[in-house]
């Protein structure tokens, strides 16, 4: 076994808003192979996901294994709505980045 | 259906956001397509230009792409549609993209057309009727019931329109559209249901369209897509000489910025793309069949947007170097909070900092907690309902973390660095007060639908 990024197996990674009042991520791979790798891996789960930001489960509203597109999709609810005084991220387009380095492990 | 295909295009996904591109758009239009179609809105921009009245595009980027569709669907004859003109889609905008269509039509000096528009403002009055007959207007992503304090606080609502304004103005014989808010999908629909092509490939056709060259790759935006639907298809392609329609990236588009892949809802149902499947068409086309509609059961519900202001903002910035302030910076801006509560108590006000270097971008949702940065950037905002106050917050809030007191800070002459010593005037700050669904008997109540002859307008 050895461990692999999830940047160095999917082909996108990304947030963007769903609305005013959430965010939705994309982890979207280029091969069926490494689509099925990562979705199996267990590592990329609802769980996993509300550990990784420090949120309760309850606060992601969808989570969907997308298999048309090869893609893992979630979205949460956002603190406060879209451009609201004091949000730093308008369009939810910089909340991905904590996934670049989630672990996924691989059999040799 | 009057013919087996219709084919649409859509130069760029947000008309106005930044220009669409040439060379694709005119490989485009040589084809001759049945339909120009374009949304101008979003709700990523932010509260502001709804509640504020106010484009987020500058004039002169909507008046390019407007012009560049204009002149190629009148010079070819064929229909033109534009939804929630000027970002917002409210009253204001749709008057400056009517006038806009009248000054090219001038300076153009086009043959007569007809020109349909209609406005998508909801007046407070309405919803307030609604409540005295004991309709709820229904939360949406999970918020409550509107209550007559939200709405109170509410300077401007729009409705998001579905198909039907426009089905209407195209059956009353309008050749250019300018649409109130709408959903983008909508626009792309309403031109394929009303020549009686399916309902669920012509709201999936909405759905690929409405971003323009999103839906292609390499990514690359403000290109032109083309869609053609038949009885039985959708198929889509990229105008662009370097770009092309594949499964990946069509798939992948149908999840962009939607919280759920398979599921998409409009005034009067649900888009069902379970069973959607994708096929390589050509080498720059996809081919899609299977997407459903599924019609809302009772009334139909129509989506609503409202924005209010805040108050009138102003924004700080000050720079932190000293490592030991760095690793206290939360100690530091309790510090500046505290002073500003002496001045202006609990209430009244608003104050917020984004540290960058430390979690600026993500906030709470940040999940590295210590900053391994060797300097802060610390944006403050001060919003109050005088430009007087808001300014006046915002100095505290910025000048004291200059003050903070720290018990082992080396520098005793001052904890932060400011670039200059002054708060800016920034827009008023507003917020998202309404995103709710309001059940209709006609879906046309809500949408005011004009149709006037160009010709005579001008001359």
């Amino acid at each position: 076994m050895k461990v692999v990024k999830l940047s160095d197996l999917a082909k996108t990674i990304r947030s963007k808003n769903a609305g005013t009042d959430k965010i939705t991520f994309d982890i979207i791979f280029r091969e069926k192979a490494n689509y099925e790798l990562v979705k199996n891996s267990g590592a990329i789960s609802k769980e996993k996901i509300a550990r990784l930001y420090g949120i309760e489960e309850n606060r992601i509203s969808d989570f969907v294994e997308f298999d048309p597109a090869y893609a893992i999709k979630y979205t949460i609810y956002r603190e406060k709505p879209s451009g609201s005084p004091g949000d730093a991220d308008i369009f939810g387009s910089q909340q991905y980045p904590p996934l670049l380095d989630v672990e996924i492990q691989v059999n040799d | 259906m009057t013919s087996k295909s219709l084919r649409l295009i859509c130069p760029n996904g947000h008309l106005g956001f930044a220009p669409s591109k040439r060379e694709s758009f005119d490989l485009g239009a040589k084809t001759k397509p049945d339909f120009y179609c374009c949304d101008s809105g979003s709700s990523d921009i932010g509260p502001g230009p709804l509640g504020g009245d106010y484009s987020a595009s500058p004039y002169e980027w909507q008046k390019h792409d407007l012009e560049m569709m204009l002149v190629a669907a009148r010079n070819q004859g064929a229909p033109m549609i534009i939804g929630s003109a000027g970002d917002t889609g409210a009253r204001s905008r749709v008057d400056l993209y009517v006038q806009i269509i009248k000054d090219l039509a001038r300076k153009h000096k086009m043959a007569p057309f007809k020109l349909a528009y209609f406005y998508s403002d909801v007046p407070k009055e309405y919803l307030k009727n609604k409540f005295n007959q004991g309709e709820a207007i229904e939360g949406l992503d999970g918020r409550k019931e509107l209550t007559l304090e939200k709405l109170e606080q509410t300077n401007r609502i729009v409705a998001v329109a579905g198909i039907h304004p426009y089905i209407k103005a195209l059956e009353m014989g309008a050749d250019v559209i300018i649409g109130g808010r709408s959903s983008d999908i909508a626009i792309f629909a309403a031109p394929a249901i009303k020549d009686g092509f399916p309902e669920g490939l012509s709201y999936y056709m909405g759905k690929t369209l409405e971003c323009a060259s999103f839906c292609a790759e390499p990514y690359g935006a403000k290109e032109s897509i083309i869609g053609e639907i038949t009885a039985e298809d959708v198929k889509v392609t990229a105008m662009s000489p370097y770009q092309s329609c594949t499964v990946a990236s069509v798939a992948g588009h149908a999840m962009y910025e939607r919280s759920n892949p398979y599921f998409e809802y409009v005034a009067g149902g649900m888009i069902d793309m379970t069973n959607c499947h994708y096929e390589q068409y050509d080498e720059k086309t996809c081919q899609v069949t299977g997407p459903v509609f599924v019609p809302v059961e009772g009334k139909i519900k129509v989506k609503l947007e409202g924005s209010g202001k805040v108050g009138e903002r102003f924004v700080g910035i000050a720079g932190v170097r000293d490592p030991y302030t760095i690793k206290h910076i939360d100690k530091v801006l309790d510090w500046a909070r505290e002073q500003v509560k002496e001045r202006f108590g609990e209430e009244g006000y608003e104050l917020y900092y984004n540290v960058y270097g430390k979690n600026g971008v993500m906030g709470k949702l940040e999940p590295l907690k210590e900053s391994n940065c060797h300097e802060l950037c610390i944006v403050c905002q001060g919003v109050a309902q005088t430009r007087e106050m808001a300014e006046e917050v915002t100095m505290t809030g910025t000048r004291q973390i200059f003050y903070a007191r720290l018990p082992e800070v080396k520098g005793t002459a001052g904890t932060a660095a400011f670039s200059f010593d002054e708060v800016l005037p920034a827009s008023a700050a507003y917020k998202w007060t309404i995103n709710h669904t309001v059940s209709v008997d006609d879906p046309m109540e809500l949408f005011d639908l004009h149709l006037i002859d160009i010709k005579e307008e001008v001359s």
